[in-house]
């Protein structure tokens, strides 16, 4: 209890003392441009920017793959600052493919396979993964795994592939889950570890992947087609004749609603998570943006603002802890669901 | 807006990333794992099974050591029983065999003492009788002295007692 007053005290007095310096060296720059603010970081780019220390950036540059009749590759530090390359550039503000790659002479997307923050994001996010279940399944082999208590690793995440294996994936698909299993746990941990390194500020984290409709939308469609590649007979047959009266199928409008379910399914995976995921970071910038746009009115207001925004910051962070675990949870669940609605068998049915 | 149009170098990417990913531990990470620890739950299930077996059979042998115990114990009063009433005949018959055997001693030793008081009884006789003899010879000697006729049976006597021993 008095420790947390020491902390809270101490963090009071840090936010204002820099806050004070930070109000000196930003009274003659311009103000802060929420948009650009927020949507720079949510975001894609081209360069991994880290921080900007007096007006310089200090950024990763990543390497831009184009594919415009030939192969171009270049590092995206040859188009800072709008300058052109090998004819292509980063389009303006305004423009209609704004911080994309275009081509210099017209304005047009050329065939953009860059390396970009997200896909460098997705690329470390999937090493630490693979490396985590690898280093975890090596335990089981290393290990007489009837005698001993998995530890390390494995103990981490055994108990969470058990849990979602057997609440999850075992209720939901039923008595065929053990052919969706490696999916959905895939499926389960790529969003986990994405969703959590989200969270992570600096450098390996703080690309905004699941919070990225591509992203979610690559997740979605591989759902779609572990639901629809496996789907059963009975199924199919729900969905082209349904169990209705006759004139609902002589006139298509069961089957055209069934169809139409087929794909809303998937698409509201993808609206879901990247939606929540996108919301969390927009929160929690928009918190830490109060102690920015603050600065104007003054040390005092500022400060105890800045106190509030960190308290909130921390409270939200907190819960993006909660989301990124439950939004991983849910679109799992929901996979599972969806597979084991493709898996019924009449029988079985209650209804 | 590009928030909600997606990109595709990204999509790309995903699916490229996300296929490897998937590939990579659905071949070698969690199809190891989830098989552990499913033959860990097995194993768990039937070890607790064979415990219960063992159990089950442990109180069945304390069950057939109590029965048997009880068996011996019932055995061991039966031999006991037996062994006393084996004991109480072989008394009873040494008894009887001892005292028919006193018996016959009895009736021998009668038997015997019978003879002897007949065969002392006899002597008995035989030496009052050579008693009675001897004092009558001394007596007749005495009388038979004085007259030579009586002195003259008596040497015949004599005679006679020496050819008999002679024969």
């Amino acid at each position: 209890m008095r420790a947390g007053r020491f902390i809270v005290l101490g963090l009071c007095m840090l936010l204002l003392s820099s806050v004070r310096s930070f109000a000196g060296a930003q009274d003659d720059s311009s103000p802060l441009d929420m948009q650009e603010y927020i949507f720079g970081h949510i975001g894609d780019a081209y360069e991994w920017h880290i921080t900007t220390i007096n007006g310089k950036h200090v950024s990763i540059p990543l390497p831009c793959i184009i594919i415009d009749g030939g192969l171009h590759v270049f590092s995206s530090e040859k188009l800072a600052h709008g300058a052109a390359f090998d004819g292509y550039r980063i389009a303006p503000k305004g423009d209609a493919h704004e911080g994309k790659i275009v081509r210099a002479s017209d304005g047009s997307r050329p065939f953009d396979i860059s390396i970009t923050k997200n896909v460098c994001g997705l690329l470390i996010d999937s090493v630490l993964l693979v490396a985590l279940i690898l280093l975890c399944a090596r335990w089981y082999r290393r290990h007489d795994y009837l005698k001993e208590a998995p530890r390390g690793i494995a103990g981490l995440l055994e108990p969470v592939i058990v849990m979602i294996e057997n609440e999850v994936i075992k209720e939901a698909v039923g008595p065929e889950y053990k052919k969706f299993s490696p999916y959905l746990l895939t499926a389960f941990f790529f969003i986990l570890i994405n969703n959590l390194m989200g969270i992570l500020p600096v450098f390996p984290g703080g690309a905004n992947i699941t919070g990225n409709i591509a992203v979610t939308m690559a997740m979605a469609l591989f759902t779609f087609l572990a639901v629809n590649l496996f789907g059963n007979k009975h199924y199919w047959k729900d969905i082209l004749w349904p169990d209705v009266p006759i004139f609902l199928k002589a006139i298509p409008i069961m089957p055209a609603i069934e169809i139409i379910g087929m794909f809303t399914k998937p698409f509201s995976l993808m609206i879901r998570l990247f939606a929540n995921i996108m919301a969390g970071h927009i929160m929690l910038l928009s918190t830490i943006a109060i102690v920015f746009l603050t600065v104007k009115l003054g040390p005092a207001i500022n400060g105890s603002l800045s106190f509030m925004a960190v308290l909130i910051g921390i409270f939200l962070d907190v819960l993006e802890l909660l989301v990124a675990f439950l939004q991983a949870y849910v679109f799992t669940m929901l996979s599972s669901v969806f597979i084991g609605l493709a898996h019924q068998h009449p029988e079985t049915e209650t209804n | 807006m590009s928030l909600i149009t997606p990109d595709f170098g990204l999509l790309f990417w995903m699916v490229l990333i996300f296929g490897a990913v998937f590939f990579v531990l659905a071949k070698f990470g969690f199809p190891v794992i989830t098989k552990a620890v499913r033959q860990r739950s097995d194993h768990i299930e039937e070890s607790l099974r064979m415990a219960e077996k063992a159990r089950a059979s442990l109180d069945e042998a304390a069950r057939q050591r109590e029965q048997m115990l009880e068996e011996t114990r019932s055995e061991q009063d039966k031999m006991l029983r037996e062994a006393s009433r084996t004991r109480e005949a072989i008394l009873e018959q040494a008894r009887e065999k001892a005292q028919a055997e006193a018996a016959d001693i009895i009736r021998s030793a009668r038997a015997e003492i019978a003879v002897e008081k007949e065969s002392a009884m006899r002597e008995l006789r035989s030496e009052v009788s050579a008693l009675s003899v001897a004092v009558a010879e001394k007596v007749v000697r005495e009388k038979l002295e004085s007259t030579p006729e009586q002195q003259a049976l008596l040497k015949r006597y004599a005679e006679e007692a020496q050819q008999a021993k002679l024969n």
